[in-house]
């Protein structure tokens, strides 16, 4: 086997030295009535060809953004990633190291994510990042955690109905056995967050927003610091698109606590929708609270500048049951992905790209309310968009699929009340012609 | 004498003469920040072509543009060289760190999980359209119970702590279905930290047991604080001292006669893989890292994936949706009304279990047992060549790695983490140190089944070499590492004035 170096010889030598007369006697702590009786029953092992065959028929039998054209965001969003990013990455100095926490040999990964740490924080407008979270539903429902351990004297938290429901259903996964609750605050005609419930609720730690929320609609994220701010508890928000940010106000305008979202637009593949990228940010008042690593800058010994893994008895290795949480490995290679990302974007080609997924989205929506389709929400939207499609549409839609067209994602299961509508997205990675095609195909 | 030492090893290949030093310094770049390079008009990306209207967006609503640093594409592909460069990775050179598991990182499995048709799937396709995904989720799912000799396996999880943390939701799930919900958990002393964390998050108090003298756990001391209030008991097999618990179905009869379960911290499954099965053992619930016995890259800390495999008892537990299989076809299953609900946004970490899937047709049943051997070979090996060394507290036979302290070297006033900086020196990642905390000044040594004799031999070498130079010349481990690119950090400064961003 090509992985495993030892030859019979290699094997009879080190056998003698440990005294045992073949490998099957190597476990003479483990009972003979609790050994594996016969071989396990797997696959006979494939050679590398035999495997290429097989997963290349696999992977062909799934939708990808180079087979199709999949209209739909919802959390995962198909963007281009340039070249350099899978070639970079895929150093095996950064992807082949463990966790950083021998930092003389350990300072490409470590100023990697300490330079992660800054540019998502200016991206964002906050003080603090975390070296990464596991995707954005964990990091906001660890967001939500915080807030509650803070405030200790309540147990509830109130968490907008337009927040993605995947991420919901986690926070829920999360709060519920700890003994928490949440309640959701319902959404307007406008398509964004109704917050007029909040002025009668007493008892909640923390308010949590996703903006551009689930519907793609831009919130209005000042309303919710005022309220915030009067009713004296945590201002969360969270996000699935990134790039929105290389165009909106960010968080941090907004003077938000605590930040959970979802990078993998920064150059991270779609995957089937992981690994992804928690991304946990805030202001410098929360550093001590936040969940998982963070890498700071200090001097060695000759006086040379470096960084460390640090505050780390905020963590379960050193805090145990008293850790503020449980994390321990993160994304951090994603977070390095998103770090090469940004720095080959820069301040130019985030806003151009941000802009030109907004551009597309707004074409979009365009053709296919020439084709039938009616915009319910009237709200100001990034790069995704909820219509109400025209009867029939639903064959239609089967009947496109074979055309190698994914129009959109209907989101009834999620809003009972909203029957035959689907939420679409466009990114820069569509053509005019691929959004002409759609709207024909539609027709 | 510190000088000295560093000028020497830092004048030249020629002045290294220690035959087991498998490094020497080389040319290794400076590179400033990102935002140092930036220069103003610079931009490393394609921008697209503008082929429909612009749509400005109510200036109400936008801001100027972030700071991100302008760079050209050649800026950043060097940057990121020369950052790699100043890092060790399992490519580098052997990487013992115990606990971790860090064998070799196949490359093929770095080409199936890019196929388009993975890489570019988008999670919430029609199922129709992601029949191979599913299909691989699924497939992956059965391996991983049989290797297990589990009923069920989610691979939701994105780590094994997160692991952790679905199979005691799923412990939690199952007292309140039973009526009677639970507030304790018995963890003992050896555990990883993850494992206290992870109870405290289902609001379980840890009760903490100790070992035996002979670093495994007895009957007797679980039975002394098993009850009726405990939920269970979390236990690692083989335990973090390299130990096979071989008390673990008595232990697991006395937490099932009072209605608890048995959690298998499954990190160290590198040791047992064909050998024994936890569903026979008596546990009801594991959790495996595919990025340690599975062959994925840790990435410098992530992502891993966490799945957990569960007996039958606690299947209608686990998170949804689950794939399931009828008449060739897969569908996603929602419909599971005692489920602990979801743990990620979508399916896991698809793209780690392709790697590991990968892995685990290329071995097939015989290459895993054939794994879990050699890396118990592996271990004893250097456990056996190095005990006359280094303090070995436990002198039994271990599995998959091996634990020894600092004790015969104290008296140089050398320590533990002196030896382990040491050891960059000679080109070797350091092992793991001061875990498990059980053990004082531990150096836990996990070689892997991917390292050949002869760079065992090396690292045997090296060691020596270093328990020589402790008694002869102690100064050269207290101010090492000498050939890394840094000397030691100050991590007191760094977490009394963070500064966390440039």
């Amino acid at each position: 086997m090509r992985y495993l170096p030892h030859t019979d010889q290699d094997i009879k030598e080190m056998l003698a030295k440990t005294g045992y007369n073949s490998l099957d006697d190597l476990f003479p702590t483990i009972p003979k009535s609790y050994r594996v009786k016969k071989e396990m029953c797997l696959p006979q092992p494939l050679t590398e060809w035999e495997l290429n065959a097989h997963m290349a028929e696999l992977s062909s039998k799934n939708a990808s953004t180079s087979s199709h054209k999949v209209f739909i965001g919802a959390g995962s969003y198909p963007h281009h990633i340039p070249s350099i990013i899978p070639y970079l990455i895929s150093r095996s100095e950064f992807m082949t190291a463990y966790t950083p926490y021998q930092p003389e040999i350990s300072q490409g990964t470590l100023q990697g994510i300490y330079e992660f740490q800054t540019m998502i924080t200016e991206l964002l407008g906050t003080e603090v990042a975390t070296a990464s979270h596991y995707d954005c539903g964990t990091a906001l429902s660890e967001a939500l955690m915080i807030a509650l351990r803070k405030k200790k004297k309540q147990n509830k938290v109130a968490i907008s109905s337009l927040v993605h429901p995947h991420h919901r259903q986690i926070v829920k996964t999360y709060l519920e056995p700890a003994g928490y609750q949440m309640v959701e605050l319902p959404s307007k005609p406008d398509g964004t967050t109704d917050l007029s419930p909040l002025d009668t609720m007493d008892d909640i730690a923390a308010v949590a927003v996703q903006s551009p929320n689930f519907f793609g609609c831009i919130e209005n994220l000042g309303k919710v610091k005022e309220i915030a701010t009067k009713k004296n508890i945590f201002f969360i928000t969270s996000f699935t698109e990134v790039l929105a940010y290389g165009l909106l106000k960010n968080p941090g305008h907004f003077g938000v606590d605590i930040v959970a979202g979802e990078g993998q637009s920064l150059g991270i593949a779609q995957s089937f929708g992981g690994p992804g990228l928690g991304i946990m940010t805030s202001s410098k008042q929360y550093v001590r609270d936040l969940p998982g690593r963070l890498v700071g800058r200090t001097k060695d010994r000759r006086g040379e500048d470096g960084f460390v893994l640090t505050l780390s008895t905020r963590e379960q290795h050193i805090k145990r049951e008293k850790a503020s949480s449980n994390i321990c490995s993160n994304n951090g290679l994603n977070a390095m992905t998103a770090a090469m990302y940004m720095a080959t974007l820069g301040k130019i080609g985030i806003r151009k790209i941000a802009q030109t997924n907004h551009d597309k989205a707004m074409f979009l929506k365009t053709k296919l309310e020439e084709t039938g389709f009616k915009v319910p929400f009237a709200t100001p939207f990034f790069n995704e968009f909820v219509v109400k499609a025209p009867d029939g549409f639903e064959a239609k839609r089967e009947s496109v699929k074979k055309r190698g067209i994914v129009a959109g994602l209907a989101i009834e299961k999620y809003y009972p009340t909203l029957k035959n509508h689907y939420l679409f997205c466009a990114t820069e990675v569509f053509s005019k012609d691929d959004i002409e095609m759609l709207a024909r195909e539609l027709k | 004498m510190e000088e000295h030492i560093a000028n020497t090893c830092r004048g030249g290949v020629q002045k290294c003469h220690n035959a087991h030093q498998t490094a020497t310094s080389g040319l290794i770049f400076k590179e400033s920040f990102l935002w140092e390079k930036s220069r103003e008009g610079r931009c490393a990306v394609s921008i697209p072509a503008q082929d429909v209207e612009e749509s400005l967006l109510d200036p109400e609503l936008t801001s100027d543009p972030p700071e991100l640093p302008q760079l050209s594409e050649m800026d950043v592909v060097r940057h990121y060289t020369r950052l790699s460069q100043w890092n060790f990775g399992v490519d580098s050179g052997m990487y013992p760190l115990g606990s971790c598991t860090m064998k070799y990182n196949p490359k093929t499995n770095e080409v199936q999980a890019a196929r388009p048709g993975f890489a570019g799937a988008h999670p919430l396709l029609d199922e129709d359209l992601c029949q191979g995904a599913l299909e691989m989720i699924y497939n992956l799912e059965q391996y991983l119970a049989e290797i297990t000799g589990m009923e069920a396996v989610t691979l939701q999880p994105a780590a094994g702590a997160h692991g952790e943390l679905a199979g005691m939701l799923a412990i939690h799930a199952y007292h309140a279905k039973m009526g009677h919900q639970r507030s304790k958990i018995i963890i003992p002393d050896t555990a990883h930290g993850t494992n206290p964390a992870s109870a405290t998050l289902c609001g379980y108090e840890s009760i903490n047991i100790h070992s035996g003298e002979d670093g495994i756990l007895t009957p007797e001391a679980v039975a002394a604080v098993m009850d009726e209030e405990t939920a269970g008991i979390m236990i690692t097999n083989p335990n973090t001292l390299g130990l096979f618990e071989e008390n673990i179905k008595e232990i697991a009869d006395i937490v099932h006669a009072k209605g608890g379960l048995v959690y298998g911290d499954g990190a160290n499954m590198n040791a047992i893989m064909g050998i024994v099965k936890p569903g026979d053992l008596g546990i009801d619930v594991i959790h495996l890292n595919l990025h340690k016995t599975f062959s994925t890259p840790h990435g410098g800390g992530g992502p891993g994936s966490g799945p957990i495999a569960v007996v039958k008892a606690l299947e209608p537990f686990l998170p949804v949706p689950r794939v399931q299989k009828k008449d060739d076809r897969y569908t996603l299953v929602y419909d599971k009304p005692d489920s602990m609900g979801r743990m990620l946004t979508f399916h896991g970490h698809f793209g780690i279990m392709v790697r590991a899937y990968s892995y685990i047709l290329t071995m097939g049943a015989k290459g895993l047992t054939d794994v879990s051997k050699l890396a118990v070979l592996n271990a004893n090996y250097i456990k056996e060549c190095l005990r006359e060394d280094l303090h070995l507290p436990y002198d039994r036979p271990c599995m998959h790695e091996c634990v020894f302290t600092d004790k015969f070297q104290a008296d140089n006033g050398v320590s533990t983490l002196d030896m382990a900086k040491r050891i960059m020196d000679y080109g070797f990642h350091p092992p793991t140190v001061y875990f498990p905390l059980v053990v004082h000044g531990a150096i836990m040594i996990e070689p892997t089944e991917t390292e050949s004799k002869e760079t065992i031999d090396q690292f045997i070498g090296a060691f020596k070499s270093i328990v020589q130079e402790a008694k002869e010349n102690p100064e050269i481990l207290k101010s090492a590492p000498h050939l890394a690119k840094l000397s030691r950090l100050d991590e007191v400064s760094a977490a009394r004035k963070p500064v966390l961003r440039g």
